[in-house]
């Protein structure tokens, strides 16, 4: 933002026009000085969102366990285990109490953010990418290329998501990799190559709408070339539905991917993850019902915080709703 | 033939609708020279801003087609030009204003951001060089405190302010033609003076061919050099403006001239022309105005008038141009 004192030298010209109304569609907005945008004036309403403060503050904390969760867990490592504690349940050494192999129940829910959260942000920022330009693309150019690309979303929007997901990843089982970034990109993809049609829908109509605004027709009449004017006026003015569409699925696909933990197919151990400590703990659930407890809490927290945050956001870009 | 600045010949355009084919433009011919103002005047659906849109090549192909005639500027036809040499010409060398400011800027960029754009993209301008040039062409357009107003929204402007704003992204590349679609109808009354009073200004600085599509007659008057008067996509006459406005020879430019409020008819009844516009998609045989002239014989209905030179610069498309001149 910028800072407040500039916009008092910006407001001053307003009282030297010569013409004196200004148009009534304006918001009626008393500190109307400040340079504003639809970004900058949705940043203003989220701020005082309460729903927004919420989520924003559990999003960092599961952010902070992505990238450092030894903050968290004191220093102990989620892979010291011991067999004696097997299956005690919670106290004050171990708050989570501890699972099958003796491992720390909280620690390991701890570290098990990181491959959740990771699997929603790359599955996310994927679909967005891969949907957003084929929506684009349809939605500009409209005409056979629309066509063509709409029943190919069509096709693809008609299998279910999970149902996809279990095809690719039980097709191409789990390699002896343990490396963290080439399953969590094996689940990205198998959610991607189904996750971006409704991505694509979304895009389409809303530049579909933004196509025929005048300022794109007056851009063209000006001479700007298509390209130009799909990056200048059209993405920009249409992004705002995708964004919100984004926040919401991000919590879908931390759901999907614990999902398919749970399945067996997902993430791998020793790979630690949400849903592949729900998948340990499934047997036990009558015996320890902690160890599946306490890793599914955080899973629905998450998946809740990233969809209030959608909701937050899909209000404040929203003007019908102000 | 002299060659002009520029030259719409013959043209045809229709709408191929799920209704039917709309006639829009039905062989339309004007020519423009620099410096020169050329005032189209019609009702909504006469076709004046598709003929602009034609020009501009921002008509939506389809549902539109071009079905005949050329659109020379400087000799060349930019009908049958490849789009690329045409982007070149759009804004540079024919550049547009239209009706509506706010929707015709973009909401989410400022509007110094919107008119450097201009320099960025056909003069290859830095992005600094470009907002110093906003700056200037902000003040030339008499917006107060440029400098300051440069990083606002369009919605931060006043309708007149944005119109202004405008009109300053259409010129910033110094274009020979400027078409000017509708400007001031948005605007109030008072600021309708203002706006025009500047684009005739710009347009005697800078000696540009100017377009000025309108149907408020009143507005016309004081700026255009000529006035061609469409009715149903035809042009029923035109001619320079006070041969029009002292002997109009069509009975549509008659019937517009005495709807106008005069100072000196206080107290009567206003007249007005009978019957609506036509459907361009079931146009009236004959001459399309046959409906509702009040000089109608049976010739009208039968054949198409030709357009017959009135006088020198005088042309109107009436079988009885002789008798409506008369009065």
């Amino acid at each position: 933002m910028s800072d407040p004192n500039a916009s008092v030298s910006a407001a001053a010209p307003e009282t030297v026009e010569t013409e004196t109304y200004r148009g009534s569609s304006l918001p009626p907005e008393p500190t109307a000085d400040k340079p504003r945008s639809l970004w900058s004036d949705a940043w203003r309403e989220l701020r005082s969102s309460k729903i927004f403060i919420l989520s924003g503050i559990l999003i960092f904390v599961f952010l902070i366990m992505t990238f450092f969760p030894s903050l968290l867990t004191f220093g102990k490592d989620p892979y010291t285990c011991d067999l004696t504690l097997s299956r005690q349940g919670p106290s004050s050494t171990a708050w989570f109490g501890y699972d099958n192999n003796g491992c720390d129940v909280y620690t390991r829910t701890i570290y098990g953010a990181k491959a959740s959260i990771l699997v929603g942000v790359f599955a996310t920022a994927f679909t967005m990418l891969v949907g957003g330009f084929i929506g684009v693309i349809a939605g500009f150019f409209g005409g056979w290329v629309d066509s063509i690309l709409s029943r190919l979303t069509d096709i693809f929007f008609g299998i279910p998501l999970l149902l996809g997901g279990i095809l690719v990843l039980s097709s191409f089982p789990a390699s002896d990799s343990t490396n963290l970034y080439g399953e969590v990109g094996k689940v990205v993809l198998a959610l991607g190559i189904l996750g971006w049609t409704s991505m694509t829908r979304i895009m389409r109509s809303s530049v579909i709408q933004v196509r025929n605004a005048d300022f794109v027709i007056a851009a063209r009449a000006l001479g700007a070339s298509s390209g130009r004017i799909i990056r200048k006026h059209v993405v920009p003015n249409s992004l705002a539905p995708l964004i919100v569409v984004a926040t919401i699925s991000l919590g879908g696909y931390i759901g999907a991917e614990a999902t398919l933990s749970f399945l067996g197919l997902g993430l791998q151990p020793p790979v630690i993850s949400w849903g592949t400590m729900i998948n340990d703990a499934q047997p036990y659930i009558r015996v320890a019902p902690f160890m599946l407890f306490f890793p599914a809490i955080f899973l629905s927290v998450a998946v809740l915080s990233f969809i209030m945050l959608g909701d937050a956001v899909r209000e404040a870009l929203d003007p019908k709703l102000r | 033939m002299s060659e002009h600045l520029l030259d719409v010949d013959d043209l045809y355009v229709e709408f191929r609708t799920r209704d039917g084919v709309a006639e829009a433009i039905n062989g339309v011919s004007y020519t423009l020279d620099a410096g020169e103002t050329l005032a189209v005047l019609g009702e909504s659906g006469s076709g004046k801003s598709v003929t602009a849109q034609t020009i501009m090549g921002i008509l939506d192909m389809p549902p539109g087609f071009i079905t005949g005639g050329r659109i020379l500027y400087n000799g060349k036809d930019l009908l049958t030009m490849p789009e690329s040499e045409r982007q070149k010409i759009r804004g540079a060398e024919i550049a547009m204003i239209f009706q509506d400011s706010l929707s015709a800027l973009n909401p989410v960029f400022t509007v110094g951001d919107q008119i450097a754009e201009m320099f960025q993209v056909h003069r290859g301008m830095s992005k600094k060089e470009g907002m110093a040039k906003a700056v200037d062409l902000m003040e030339q357009v008499r917006i107060p405190a440029a400098k300051d107003r440069v990083k606002d929204y369009p919605h931060q402007f006043s309708g007149g302010m944005r119109q202004r704003i405008m009109i300053a992204m259409a010129i910033s590349l110094d274009p020979k033609v400027l078409i000017a679609d509708e400007p001031t109808t948005a605007l109030d009354v008072t600021v309708q003076a203002q706006i025009m009073d500047l684009l005739k200004d710009l347009q005697r600085e800078r000696n540009m061919g100017m377009i000025l599509i309108t149907h408020d007659l009143g507005v016309v008057a004081g700026v255009a050099d000529k006035i061609a008067v469409m009715y149903a996509g035809r042009i029923v006459e035109s001619a320079n403006v006070w041969d029009l406005y002292a002997k109009p020879a069509h009975p549509y430019t008659q019937g517009l001239l005495d709807s106008m409020p005069r100072v000196d008819s206080k107290g009567e009844e206003l007249y007005a022309i009978k019957g609506l516009p036509p459907s361009l998609l079931a146009l009236p045989p004959g001459c399309n105005f046959n409906p509702r002239c009040p000089h109608r014989r049976e010739r009208c209905v039968r054949e198409v008038p030709p357009t017959e030179e009135v006088a020198e610069n005088h042309t109107a498309a009436c079988f009885f141009w002789k008798e409506v001149a008369r009065g």
